[in-house]
């Protein structure tokens, strides 16, 4: 680590099986009994939120000296995947949450202030959004329009973003914005703005293909605070060591989990074929054991990263993050398994045929389809792999 | 050769106007010193990939992984005595 102390949970002894059962159990008794209402209200999944509220999960990561679960990378990508299963928004609302959190983890924690915050936020299982894009910047997370402005020991910030996925439910939203009023757009620092400090106008409203219950509207933020309300480290630092990766693992697990969830209606569907025909294999078994595979690949590329990503934080604080060679390798998991549900889920219709085309069947796909088509959109698979060549460019190991 | 030859004017004047012509747009040439730090005056990750590819062809060498972090493109003098132990 080179400029600021990084910290990362310490470990953790923590039984995973028995974890992801109870994440599983929330799953079927909560998501999935929501998600086609969320899905076609474009609601807040609240009564999802507050059932992961109540089993403490919004403090997954959080590291256990705060009283937070502690988990790692890895398994709170797994907590992601299985709510996957059961309702794509509130497992993506639940994993972009986690990225708030990490950041703060990862690179607040020698601020006394922010130490506090995390115990509170397991106290009160607070909910952390993000606002990170903004009118003007062209989808650049490195570059702000708006700045901090410091009088005293209060500051003031006014935002106009485009999108703030769960804004009007939020707790807090951490805010990226300039340093000071003639910083250069790409100087950068991360600022919590907590309930009750802050207003939203709106500018946009969600009513998308999918993923609608994530309730991403845009609006004008207005906060302001006391000044240890702002992270201390660079957020360029906190994007490329956190946000960066850490979006990425989440984000693709959860995809794993909607493709899990999709693979597993169509080898029902193939299981009740089979039953009527005992003694035959169903033409359409072949083409789930071709999708299996796919769904396999997709959970292996996601979880090597974890692993990596988890090991890089364990070994060196980040150290190894400064080349290139990791950052290509994200986007490639990115880019990969947002191309990798589509194709999972449009398999998985093929195989339940006209009942995964209805709305109203038990092999239902539509919403795990219309998901599926947002994963390359969040941030744009183009400008990722133009990224990746930029940076290929540049890149000297063969890893 | 030793780094101080390395890091002398002409080099010091050949990184700057290198800094200039790849991130020229954002930076103001009087305000850029030696010490100045690059990122604070708006280099982003991606502008560095432009920085390096010139740096190597105007000093003939070729940054090796461990050298392609922030620490190296901070300053023009990080530039230069990178550029120093890479030609020893």
């Amino acid at each position: 680590m080179s400029t600021t102390t990084f910290d990362i949970p310490s470990s953790v002894h923590c039984d995973t099986a028995e974890l992801l059962a109870r994440v599983h159990a929330i799953g079927k008794g909560v998501l999935a009994v929501h998600a086609g209402s969320v899905d076609s209200e474009g609601r807040f999944p609240a009564e999802s939120i507050q059932a992961l509220r109540e089993a403490e999960l919004l403090s997954a990561y959080v590291p256990t000296e705060f009283g937070g679960m502690g988990l790692d990378v890895a398994q709170t990508a797994k907590v992601c995947e299985a709510l996957g299963h059961y309702c794509g928004s509130s497992a993506m609302i639940y994993a972009m949450h986690c990225i708030q959190v990490a950041c703060l983890v990862h690179h607040a924690q020698h601020s006394e202030f922010f130490r506090d915050y995390l115990r509170q936020l397991v106290d009160e299982q607070l909910l952390i959004a993000s606002a990170t894009t903004e009118i003007g910047t062209g989808g650049d997370l490195l570059s702000s329009v708006c700045s901090v402005q410091v009088e005293g020991d209060r500051f003031t910030l006014t935002k106009k973003a485009p999108v703030i996925s769960y804004g009007e439910y939020a707790d807090d939203v951490l805010i990226t914005c300039r340093r000071h009023a003639d910083a250069p757009a790409g100087d950068q620092v991360l600022v919590l703005a907590r309930r009750g400090s802050f207003t939203m106008e709106p500018l946009s409203t969600w009513d998308t293909l999918g993923f609608r219950g994530t309730c991403s509207s845009g609006f004008t933020l207005t906060s302001e605070g006391p000044i240890d309300h702002i992270v201390p480290a660079p957020f360029a630092e906190i994007l490329s060591q956190t946000m960066h990766p850490y979006s990425h693992v989440v984000w693709g697990s959860l995809w794993t989990g909607i493709a899990a969830d999709a693979v597993h209606r169509a080898r029902s569907y193939v299981q009740a074929e089979a039953r009527k025909t005992p003694g035959e294999v169903p033409i359409s078994a072949v083409r789930l054991a071709e999708t299996d595979l796919l769904l396999q690949e997709m959970r292996n590329n996601v979880r090597a990263l974890a692993h990596e990503y988890r090991e890089i934080l364990g070994a060196d604080g980040g150290d190894s993050m400064h080349g290139f060679g990791f950052s290509i390798r994200t986007n490639n998991v990115k880019v990969s398994c947002s191309q990798r549900i589509v194709e999972i889920v449009g398999r998985a219709l093929l195989i339940c045929g006209i009942s995964g085309y209805r709305n109203d069947s038990k092999f239902s796909l539509g919403r795990h389809l219309r998901d599926a088509y947002g994963c390359a959109l969040m941030v744009n698979n183009d400008r990722i792999t133009k990224l990746n060549a930029t940076m290929l460019l540049a890149h000297r190991e063969g890893l | 050769m030793t780094s101080s030859t390395l890091t002398g004017p002409v080099e010091m004047d050949a990184i700057k106007e290198i800094v200039l012509e790849q991130i020229g747009r954002t930076i103001d040439r009087d305000s850029l010193q030696e010490q100045s730090d690059l990122y604070s005056l708006g280099l982003t990750s991606l502008a560095t990939v432009g920085l390096m590819l010139a740096i190597e062809e105007r000093f003939d060498i070729e940054f090796p992984e461990s050298m392609l972090g922030r620490a190296t493109f901070r300053s023009i003098s990080s530039i230069a005595e990178c550029i120093g132990k890479l030609s020893n």
